[in-house]
């Protein structure tokens, strides 16, 4: 069974090897052209913050400037998302339907190998498969990367904040969680074709819940995987970054959040009571003077409250994140598995 | 002599309608029997309810003693050519018989190449260009180097030119003669059959009409010609299966236990197809088809 | 292989009935001797695709008829021929038939007419025969 799963899968194979050659050479070429320039811009021998903050950011200032590594830094994110998809439409939804389209199903369960066995085997070896390539394609690009994320968690200013490893788009673009999304997409074209039965409406199931997934995963459940961390400080006038009045005399105010390496949640300038800050605008600022209007609030005992997950997270949210979605695809497996050995199609 | 094939009240409903109903069969070893019936009679279903493609709905059915595919070792018992002998276009005629070396225990490899050679097949051709006969020869193959005891076969000469026909009943029956193996086939034409079966069951709406050896089937089965005769005053004995009458004459295909001596009748005997077709023109019920009455030109 | 068969599937005649018939007259015209061996039942069914049942009956009615012997394991055999010395007699015997044959076409005679007048006279032949 084995052989015949080999035998069935050996062009795909081979299609993603050459792939991963491709990007492996790719991200060799780039990852060193970063790490070179990363060992010249003094941040490797920087001690303390301030120093390194700005190095960080002039570093990753200078990378952005450069199309070509820009892009390729985009590729990189942007095919670790699609190749988990691509998995899930072209591995995963096929690997039955195409057989009970041909008619070769009826070939197949004919052999002196249970129905059971055939899917278990066909799920085992295109789903480790799977997962290897993901995780390969997630090693390259984490570590031809590693130059840009390490200095994003040590810059200073909201820009090269958005870069940091553990933010929203970043984070499943890194680390394990490829891993996890791959063996979850393709459980879910397998689960999609054994439901649908035909080969094109199960690869659109499959997209169309994959992005649902990824979408609305990180707004929804990722940020309660481990509870955030909650800070209140005290508001500092000199941090403000926006300022809206209405007509009514409400008023919202936006202070900046120095946070490097982490990913916040919200943030929230509250007022004395603990509620969020509406207004209503104190006298000074009806004036056009901002310092004025600033140190007016200022004296109203408002605090800035953030959650956020810091950086130190990182690895225990990846944990959790490849866990549960290795989790989720085994579920889907073992629906799989059961749905053939009872229901027969 | 043991049963290949026994059901009791096996019946397969999708939805709302039974593609298989109340069919209680026991095929005994030994035989090449014939599945006849017209399209959507149920022959496909019932074969699949064999293999264990599918799972009965109403009875039960048993395979050499066994339940359909509930394991390697009763898989590995019956082999199965599917309708329109699907095989794996992308695979070549000499991976098809990797795959059943790799998947069968049974697998007899020195069998499987001594057929594809005198067959003249190409072993390193892929399966999808090989033309219909080929690609049923390979099936074919398939199923019987795995040595099985019992090989179903669904329709597989339908969409086959007259050659190629021969070709594989040819190489089927020399299988049998060589192996211990019975054979199932099923057709929706009688002529294919008629060469190479004898035993015969005959179904209709989903519903086995007729079963039993030919020989026998044949011989008590008779075409009787005579005056017109109300069917209600016949013997007790007979079994009408198909009538049809003019204002003069009666003619009536009949079941009999025992022979027809009555002066009043000429007696004919009634070939397989007349048979098969009486049978197939009865009412769902059973009931013996009657002819429209011809009326006498005046 | 000495002989081979071949099935008229449209004669109305059993396929068993026609191996007999044919066995019977590969003997009859000497193509058959004692000795010889009888196709075997695999070869048969592959070249006629019927059942092996129908060649086995043949086979057997022969066996029954003293004509063949099976030997297991290695085949069918003939044993006793029907040409019984009278194949020499068929040379002169065939052309009087000729003969006769053109004399009945110049009396007037069609296909027809000459096989319903032989059959006519044989089976009065025989029944003097028989009497």
């Amino acid at each position: 069974m084995i052989w015949l799963t080999w035998r069935q899968f050996r062009t795909p194979a081979w299609v993603a090897a050459t792939a991963l050659a491709a990007a492996a050479i790719l991200l060799a070429v780039t990852g060193l052209h970063l790490a070179h320039l990363y060992d010249t811009s003094g941040i490797g021998t920087c001690h303390g913050h301030g120093d390194c903050g700005q190095l960080a950011s002039n570093f990753l200032t200078q990378v952005a400037a450069s199309n070509l590594y820009h892009t390729i830094y985009l590729l990189g994110i942007a095919g670790l998302y699609v190749a988990p998809a691509i998995i899930g439409i072209f591995w995963g939804a096929p690997l039955v339907t195409r057989e009970i389209e041909n008619g070769t199903l009826r070939l197949a369960w004919n052999q002196s190998v249970t129905r059971t066995r055939w899917i278990a085997v066909k799920l085992s070896l295109v789903g480790l498969l799977a997962m290897a390539t993901g995780g390969l394609l997630s090693l390259m690009v984490t570590w031809s990367d590693s130059p840009i994320d390490r200095a994003a968690a040590m810059a200073t200013g909201p820009g090269p904040a958005l870069l940091s490893r553990i933010t929203p788009v970043l984070f499943g673009a890194r680390g394990i969680a490829p891993i996890g999304y791959a063996a979850f997409a393709f459980a879910l074209g397998v689960t999609a074709g054994v439901l649908i039965r035909r080969t094109v409406p199960a690869m659109a199931a499959t997209l169309a819940v994959f992005i649902t997934v990824q979408i609305a995963w990180p707004m929804l459940v990722r940020p309660h995987l481990i509870a955030p961390v909650r800070s209140i400080t005290a508001f500092d006038a000199g941090s403000i970054i926006g300022l809206s009045m209405q007509n009514g005399g409400q008023m919202t105010v936006l202070t900046a959040v120095s946070k490097p390496g982490a990913w916040v949640l919200t943030n929230q300038v509250v007022d004395a009571a603990g509620h969020p800050f509406t207004g209503p605008a104190p006298q000074a600022c009806t004036t056009n003077s901002f310092p004025v209007c600033a140190d007016a609030l200022a004296r109203l005992h408002l605090r800035q409250v953030v959650t956020y997950e810091p950086a130190s997270r990182y690895w225990p949210l990846q944990g959790y994140e490849t866990g549960i979605f290795v989790a989720l695809a085994l579920v889907l497996a073992a629906f799989c598995y059961w749905r053939i050995r009872r229901r027969l199609s | 002599m043991t049963a290949v094939l026994e059901s009791s009240g096996l019946g397969k409903r999708y939805r709302r309608r039974w593609a298989l109903a109340d069919c209680t069969l026991t095929i005994p070893a030994g035989h090449v029997v014939g599945l006849v019936g017209p399209n959507g009679a149920g022959k496909t279903t019932l074969l699949h309810l064999a293999t264990g493609l599918l799972a009965p709905t109403a009875g039960t059915i048993e395979v050499l003693g066994g339940e359909p595919a509930s394991s390697a070792a009763q898989l590995a018992k019956v082999g199965f050519v599917a309708q329109d002998t699907p095989t794996y276009a992308g695979l070549s005629v000499a991976d098809h018989l990797r795959l059943g070396a790799h998947l069968n225990p049974g697998w007899d490899h020195g069998l499987a190449r001594r057929r594809i050679e005198r067959l003249g097949l190409d072993p390193g051709q892929r399966a999808g260009k090989l033309s219909g006969g080929q690609r049923a020869q390979l099936a074919l193959t398939l199923a019987i180097a795995k040595r099985p005891e019992l090989l179903l076969l669904d329709e597989p000469i339908a969409s086959l030119d007259p050659l190629a026909r021969r070709d594989f009943l040819g190489i089927l029956m020399e299988t049998t003669a060589e192996q211990e193996v019975s054979v199932v086939m099923s057709s929706h034409l009688v002529a294919d059959l008629e060469r190479i079966c004898d035993y015969l069951i005959v179904l209709v709406d989903s519903r086995v009409r007729l079963a039993g050896q030919v020989d026998e089937l044949l011989a008590t089965h008779h075409r009787l010609t005579g005056p017109r005769r109300d069917p209600g005053t016949l013997p007790a004995g007979w079994q009408v299966v198909e009538e049809s009458h003019t204002d003069r004459q009666s003619t009536l295909l009949i079941r009999a236990g025992t022979p027809v001596h009555d002066p009043g009748w000429a007696v004919d005997p009634v070939g397989l197809e007349d048979l098969v077709l009486g049978y197939m023109s009865q009412a769902a019920s059973g009931a013996p088809a009657r002819r429209p009455e011809m009326e006498a030109q005046r | 292989m000495v002989i081979e068969f071949h099935l008229d599937a449209g004669s109305g005649v059993a396929p068993y009935l026609q191996v007999i018939q044919q066995v019977r007259q590969a003997l009859r015209l000497g193509l058959l001797d004692v000795g010889d061996q009888l196709p075997t039942v695999k070869d048969v069914v592959a070249r006629l695709a019927i059942n092996p049942n129908t060649v086995l009956k043949a086979y057997r009615e022969l066996e029954y008829e003293g004509l063949a012997a099976a030997r297991p394991g290695v085949g069918t055999f003939v044993t006793r021929t029907l040409s019984d010395g009278s194949l020499a007699a068929h040379g002169p015997l065939r052309r009087d038939l000729q003969r006769w044959i053109a004399r009945a076409r110049r009396a007037g005679l069609d296909e027809e007419s000459i096989e319903a007048l032989y059959r006519d006279t044989v089976r009065a032949a025989t029944r003097e025969e028989v009497i």
